[in-house]
């Protein structure tokens, strides 16, 4: 049998150990994308890329010296002509799923389990057809409800907020209430859920940006902590604020928009039934994606008039300045009350997406609570007061 | 370059471009693209329309600078493919936002001036779709051709402004888009101006491989 020498044929058996193999030059450019990128530098950096090992012989003795080659190990030559299809092959292989995980990285769909504590006590509201209290419509899912959140304190990307805020601690947090008040207080936050049991309210959410939801809230009447603090006669706003925390709001450390957010209220709107001090939601104390631990709702009002995360409550006899409204004055307004007649200047209001179905749906003046609200504004120009 | 390698990175490029329309498609699927779908197909093809169109006018830059004149196989099928997402980003937008209804997406068209600025940008792609084979560059004239084919900057600047306009605050994606866009378009402005400036001897873009 002549003995053939290593050099010649390159046996299976050899691929158990790492082979070197020298790319050519032109393979080294992978045409885009940064992990391509990646690649491509470390194809420059490490010209002759080792393939991992393959065991393709089960039978293989890897003590057995490698010189000592049986004929029928031996590659065909086919086979070892073909080792260029092959290495193009993988770098196609490797290269697409490199793509892919680019990809991936910036287009993650946000999903993960709500584990925030069940509310003790939650009864529903009273509903009546009166009271608006209990919207009739399909509740969007809590899964939606909690990956999909304007609350750019963590992040401008509404899929982003929930991983950004999971770990947002809010042990001792306190509320100021405080202003044109016959009895300011600094509440902790337990006793300021003790003020009225929560009730279950489901709302229609409508965010300025033409989508909508239905939240079934827990919490009670803003009148209700109003009413133990006792507005002044002189009061004729109240002003809620946001906490300000750069590191454990990390959205605070770029200026998108004046931090701390702040939002207001005319006092009739504010002692509005509807107006509600959310705490819960699908009967669990609030996730910080949706503003732990308490939180303004007022249903007919655009999203984000329903500021999150409070730390100060402030009556005033003028009217406060509002987040959104300083961002952009032509497209915010301080009512901001949902309408379907007075388009956003760069977008329709007219209908909206609501999440968990295909096609739009019309908006609803007053988000379809007009029969409990339209009396606060009589006589008002809806358009020049949007 | 040998073709046969020429070949094989063409692959590379037909393949891995496909990639985020597949991945967008197989998650369409399984209905795994968010509380949004609608929103997040539409953006999303949005923003790949700007990469492909970005990387489309990379390639001529990265060809002087480089002095890797093959690579310039790449960019008729990158600038397809801008072409392709753009018309995906499009076909979303009329048939799932607005229902197929042609009315109702153009009184949109008219209010929104973003909306007539991003058809714009798509408009202005549809001939140099329509002029990329060979046969057409034939037909036209490389002179002609080029001059027609620098429309593409005119579809990127369009995409940029359009992807600005509609951004509620956070400005510093489209902004980023700008930059790069700013840098790309420069190159050539210069590049020209070198080209056609008094000194006769202008130099050849230097090659680093050279030194």
């Amino acid at each position: 049998m002549p003995r053939r020498s290593h050099d010649e044929f390159v046996s299976f058996a050899d691929i158990a150990f790492p082979i070197r193999i020298f790319v050519p030059r032109s393979l080294v450019i992978v045409p885009h994308g940064c992990c391509q990128a990646a690649v491509r530098g470390t194809l420059l950096v490490f010209p002759e890329i080792r393939l991992p090992s393959i065991a393709v012989r089960a039978s293989v003795d890897p003590m057995r010296p490698p010189h000592k080659i049986s004929r029928d190990e031996i590659t065909d030559p086919a086979v070892y002509f073909n080792r260029r299809k092959f290495i193009q092959t993988g770098i196609l292989a490797l290269s697409t799923v490199a793509t892919g995980m680019v990809y991936r990285h910036f287009n993650r769909p946000a999903a993960g389990a709500i584990k925030t504590a069940t509310i003790e006590g939650l009864t529903a509201a009273m509903a009546s057809d009166a009271n608006g209290f209990r919207a009739a419509d399909q509740e969007t899912s809590l899964e939606d409800i909690t990956h999909y959140n304007n609350f750019y304190e963590f992040s401008t990307d509404k899929e982003g907020v929930a991983p950004a805020a999971a770990n947002f601690e809010t042990k001792g947090w306190r509320v100021s209430v405080e202003g044109l008040v016959k009895k300011p207080r600094v509440f902790d936050i337990d006793d300021l859920l003790k003020i009225s049991p929560p009730e279950e309210r489901i709302y229609r959410m409508r965010c300025v940006e033409a989508w909508s939801m239905v939240i079934p809230w827990a919490g009670f009447s803003l009148s209700k902590l109003l009413n133990v603090v006792e507005p002044a006669s002189d009061a004729n706003f109240v002003a809620f604020e946001t906490l300000l925390d750069p590191k454990r709001m990390p959205g605070q450390q770029s200026d998108v928009l004046n931090w701390p957010y702040v939002e207001g209220l005319r006092l009739d709107e504010a002692m509005h039934p509807l107006t509600l001090l959310a705490s819960g939601i699908y009967g669990r104390t609030l996730p910080p994606q949706d503003g732990a631990p308490i939180r303004l709702v007022v249903p007919w009002k655009y999203g984000f008039k329903g500021i999150k995360s409070i730390v100060k409550i402030k009556l005033l006899a003028t009217q406060p300045p509002t987040t959104w409204n300083l961002a952009a004055p032509d497209e915010y307004g301080f009512y901001a009350s949902v309408n379907p007649h007075v388009d956003h200047p760069r977008w329709s209001q007219a209908t909206e997406q609501r999440i968990g179905e295909s096609g739009r749906r019309p908006t609803l003046m007053f988000n379809g609570y007009a029969e409990q609200v339209a009396h606060l504004y009589a006589g008002m120009d809806l358009r020049a007061n949007f | 370059m040998k073709e046969d390698d020429l070949q094989f990175a063409r692959l590379l490029v037909l393949v891995n471009a496909a990639v985020p329309a597949t991945l967008l498609g197989w998650d369409a699927w399984h209905h795994n693209l968010g509380a949004n779908p609608v929103n997040f197909a539409i953006l999303t093809t949005g923003m790949l329309t700007l990469i492909f169109l970005l990387l489309t006018l990379a390639v001529t830059p990265l060809r002087k600078i480089t002095g890797l004149n093959w690579i310039i196989f790449s960019r008729r099928t990158l600038g397809l493919y801008a072409f392709f997402y753009a018309s995906l980003h499009f076909l979303i937008f009329f048939s799932l936002d607005r229902s197929f209804s042609v009315p109702g997406t153009l009184s949109e068209m008219i209010k929104r001036k973003y909306l007539l600025v991003g058809i714009t940008g798509l408009l202005v792609m549809v001939p140099l779709a329509v002029t990329s084979t060979n046969a057409m560059i034939k037909r036209l004239g490389g002179k002609r051709w080029r001059a027609l084919h620098r429309l593409a900057y005119v579809a990127a600047i369009a995409g940029v402004i359009h992807f600005y306009m509609q951004v509620k605050a956070d400005e510093r994606r489209p902004l980023a888009f700008a930059v790069v866009l700013a840098i790309l378009l420069g190159y050539r402005l210069v590049d020209y101006w070198r080209r056609n400036s008094s000194v006769p001897a202008a130099a050849p873009a230097v090659k680093p491989s050279q030194e």
